[in-house]
């Protein structure tokens, strides 16, 4: 923190009105950005400085800015939540650009997830998804006590690997085939760990990967840009998995 | 000051263990058929909002769930980290439910419920039951049993965990409930749909208005009951370590529909949150409270020492924690453990470029348990401090001020969670019932799950099968009248066509409060407050700027009407600061303590529940109060030593 500098930079941020009107990259410099400053911290900055010009400011999705609630969302320089690995983009600090440097920013890009203005897209079809399936079916009331289910703990730790995923939609942005199998399959990979949930376990995968169809996300061609991008860490070994629970399913029925 | 008769408690007769069972025997029933006649709105997802909606879809009412977020999965239960508090007693330790309800008794300082506290600690043990039914993973030993750690205030490992993103996975487990419902068509989730007023019919809440955020649309939902899960107005401080979208909207426009507001000037201060280091900053990050199981807090023991803290010998640092209470050393209660902190900087020990800041250090740690067992614990919260502060802590201790985490006040409730406008609920951080003056580590998530799943249900189940409720439409006049005057508040902000962002207001307010309303409270210094925040409120409603059009995605004027609300409660909490003339849990009025600077109580005249009633703009809103007794636990000092 001792070494704190202003940068000046360049942006090129993507700017669209709505939904059904076409979007352009538009020039900006900010000036005075503190390198310890967050990336979201620089687009407030950008923001005040539309704002105090009488211009609409930048609209962008983020909410608690710690890198856990999966709301930002924002391909910068082509990359999703930036270059920095297993960083979301309220993570991703100023400290790693330099003075002058120009920064392409633009919203997540994939038939399922549509634009409604400049950087937000809807990602409801991820709610979707996991509405198919994505649970186990237990009540309120049904539930035995807690430690009459063992779980090795091996089990439980790749259980919560796959179970840290955040919702955000970097897997898919970052996917040439606009993908979701990386953020299904850690669903899936989730409850495949665990004994919860065993008898469900085929209608799940089935009905997940159908929805997942339904909502125009692309094919899995295994080119792994997913895990590049994942802020948290999700292995593309859940993929396999979950063709495996996807084929166990379909010879079982 | 005067009691209310609208301030009944409710609280059922019987022993404290029999309360909730006699309650739940005495309420009324809905039989399956009937439940799908009746409507129920449910704002807010997180913890308590989701598991509420997830439950009362299960049981058959016709559910209607808003979220201002795009999906209900992120509400900002999220992101707490350390665990949630059960009284399992898995590791045979002496824990009961008797005593969590003790130490949650004693950590809030005397300022909570006992029948309330003690149904919390009761239904603990259920939460822990329904979220491993989910497929929630906790932390595990090699057996396969469910693993337990400490947290503050407590002298007993039972708090469970997973890894430190716990909000998270109990979340998700509530949302997958949730999806479930929905997908069933028991939930209907509205996403992008902010509340901005309650409608009250007859004297009841039936219904909501709603702005869709995607499209600037204005429209009136309606239902035999409305249940608010909103969460809490640390934001009002502009700088916390709550998410920045938390605001205190619903709750504060339920409070001028007639919700009393109970205890708003208490504010929890946690102590672990990364240091502000310039005006840029947009929120403040908390590092868990389990950090303090293995992480030593020091300060140099010379004022203004600047060498590096690797050149600090041992002798040179006051490990001031562990010397002023020995009993729980570096594991006392938030409050405590904030103030130590901010009176060892004020002292001039503090530490890093502004002199604000204790170190939290992890040398001892690495040394027992090497890196790897470390990171085993902690490697998520490690990152997270690396990336904002480019240090390794393995390396280098963490850097630690205190900053606003949690809101013990809010919408006053019964036992039953009802606001005093019939049919309105209050679940979770929105209400103010379970923690007093301070809320103990761990103590957030089992609320909003213990409201949620297994309170909420019963208490509206009981309220629709005891009521005549009449049919409401969005088409008849009071519906219509509340959609207009929303429209109206909305047409004024865009008006205004001043200079000033609802962010520039939002930051000065937080100052204001910070300075005065903050961990340390005096008399002058809220009256000041008052007056400050009476300009600025006035400044605000003549300067303000909002772009673009309402019938839009428009996030500035979603901030506009936060801050709007915010400069009012702030103007609250100053003036329940002000009449608390007392010291209590997180409520520090330096004009009562005790010679060694701990909270000093005055039982006599505070041992009670303000509830702030709505008088009108512009009037002082009027003090109303509900009795505290406490017929279990001895009302007495605390003591962490």
């Amino acid at each position: 923190m001792s070494s704190q500098k202003n940068l000046t930079l360049h942006l090129k941020v993507w700017r669209q009105k709505n939904s059904s009107t076409p979007g352009k990259l538009v020039d900006y410099t900010v000036e005075g950005v503190n390198s310890a400053a967050s990336f979201l911290e620089m687009m407030d900055v950008l923001n005040e400085q539309l704002l105090r010009k009488g211009e609409e400011p930048v609209a962008f999705d983020h909410d608690c800015r710690e890198g856990i609630c999966g709301s930002c969302a924002m391909m910068i320089n082509g990359c999703a939540h930036g270059d920095m690995p297993k960083t979301t983009t309220c993570q991703l600090h100023m400290r790693h650009f330099n003075d002058g440097d120009t920064i392409v920013i633009e919203p997540w890009r994939a038939r399922g997830f549509p634009i409604r203005k400049d950087l937000v897209v809807d990602r409801s079809a991820f709610d979707r998804i996991i509405a198919a399936g994505g649970y186990v079916s237990t009540n309120v009331g049904n539930a035995p006590e807690a430690n009459s289910m063992l779980v090795p703990q091996h089990d439980a730790e790749k259980a919560m690997d796959a179970a840290a995923c955040i919702g955000c939609g970097a897997c898919v942005a970052s996917c040439k085939n606009a993908s979701a199998m990386l953020f299904v399959s850690a669903k899936v990979s989730q409850m495949a760990h665990l004994p919860q949930g065993g008898p469900e376990r085929s209608k799940r995968v089935k009905s997940m990967v159908a929805q997942m169809d339904l909502e125009k996300f692309g094919a899995c061609s295994n080119t792994g840009a997913c895990e590049a991008a994942c802020p948290k860490g999700i292995k593309l070994s859940n993929i396999t998995l979950l063709n495996r629970e996807l084929a166990r399913a379909q010879v079982k029925s | 000051m005067s009691t209310h008769s609208k301030l009944n408690s409710k609280v059922p007769e019987g022993s404290i263990e029999k309360k909730w069972a006699n309650r739940k025997f005495e309420n009324k029933l809905v039989n399956p058929a009937n439940r799908r006649k009746h409507s129920v709105i449910v704002v807010g997802a997180g913890l308590a909002g989701a598991s509420a909606a997830a439950s009362m879809g299960e049981a058959g009412y016709r559910v209607k769930l808003f979220v201002y977020h795009d999906s209900p999965r992120r509400a900002h239960s999220i992101a707490a980290q350390g665990g949630i508090n059960a009284a399992k007693s898995y590791q045979n330790d002496g824990d009961s439910v008797y005593r969590l309800f003790y130490d949650t008794i004693k950590g809030g300082d005397f300022r909570s419920r006992e029948a309330n506290v003690y149904r919390l600690a009761e239904v603990s043990v259920n939460i822990i039951d329904q979220c491993v039914s989910q497929g929630v993973p906790f932390a595990r030993e090699y057996s396969g049993y469910l693993s337990n750690r400490s947290f503050g205030g407590s002298q007993l490992q039972r708090t469970f965990y997973a890894r430190g993103q716990t909000g998270q996975q109990l979340l998700l487990g509530a949302y997958g409930s949730l999806m479930r419902q929905m997908g069933e068509k028991s939930v209907e989730v509205f996403p992008y749909h902010e509340m901005l007023d309650v409608i009250v019919v007859d004297g009841k809440a039936r219904g909501i208005v709603v702005r869709n955020l995607q499209t600037g649309e204005l429209a009136v939902h309606t239902a035999d009951v409305v249940v608010l899960a909103t969460g809490g107005y640390g934001n009002v401080f502009y700088l916390s370590t709550n998410a920045k979208k938390s605001n205190c909207t619903a709750a504060w426009r339920a409070y001028k529909k007639g919700a009393f507001f109970g205890n708003p000037c208490f504010t929890q201060i946690h102590p672990t949150c990364v240091p502000v280091s310039g005006d840029y900053q947009s929120k403040l990050t908390l590092m868990s409270e389990s950090l303090r199981n293995d992480g030593r807090v020091w300060v140099p023991k010379a004022k203004g020492d600047k060498r590096s803290p690797k050149d600090i010998p041992e002798a040179e640092r006051d490990y001031y924690l562990e010397r002023i209470y020995p009993a729980f050393g570096n594991l006392v209660p938030r409050d405590v453990a904030s103030r130590s902190a901010k009176m060892m900087c004020d002292k001039g020990h503090g530490v890093g470029q502004t002199g604000l800041a204790v170190y939290l250090d992890f040398a001892d740690a690495v040394k027992r348990l090497g890196k790897e067992g470390v990171a085993k614990k902690y490697g998520n919260l490690f990152e997270m401090y690396e990336k904002i502060t480019g240090e390794d802590p393995y390396d280098v201790p963490m850097r630690m001020y205190p900053a606003v985490h949690y809101t013990m006040g809010g919408l006053w409730v019964d036992y039953n969670l009802q606001s005093t406008i019939p049919g309105l609920f209050v679940l979770g951080e929105a209400n103010f019932s379970d923690h007093g003056a301070n809320r103990l580590g761990a103590s957030a998530l089992m609320q909003g799950l213990a409201d949620g799943y297994f309170v909420a249900p019963f208490s509206v189940a009981n309220y629709i099968g005891g009521e005549k409720l009449a049919a409401v439409s969005p088409d008849d006049a009071v519906c219509k009248q509340a959609l207009a005057d929303v429209k109206g508040r909305i047409e004024k902000f865009m008006s205004i066509k001043g200079k000033q962002s609802a962010d520039s207001f939002h930051r000065r307010l937080g100052k204001i409060m910070w300075d005065h309303c903050g961990m340390a409270r005096n008399e002058a210094g809220l009256k000041q407050a008052i007056a400050e925040i009476q300009k600025l409120q006035a400044e605000f409603w003549s300067d303000l700027f909002v772009p673009g059009d309402s019938a839009d995605l428009n996030q500035e004027l979603e901030k506009a009407g936060r801050v709007a609300d915010f400069l009012e409660l702030g103007e609250l909490m100053c003036r329940d600061a002000l009449e608390r003339a007392e010291s209590c849990g997180g409520h520090f009025r330096e004009e009562f303590q005790t010679p060694e600077g701990e909270a000093l109580r005055n039982d006599e005249q505070f041992a009670h529940v303000a509830a702030w009633e709505f008088q009108g703009e512009g009037k002082v809103p009027a003090r109303h109060q509900e009795a505290l007794v406490f017929d279990n636990i001895h009302l007495a000092q605390r003591s962490y030593k």
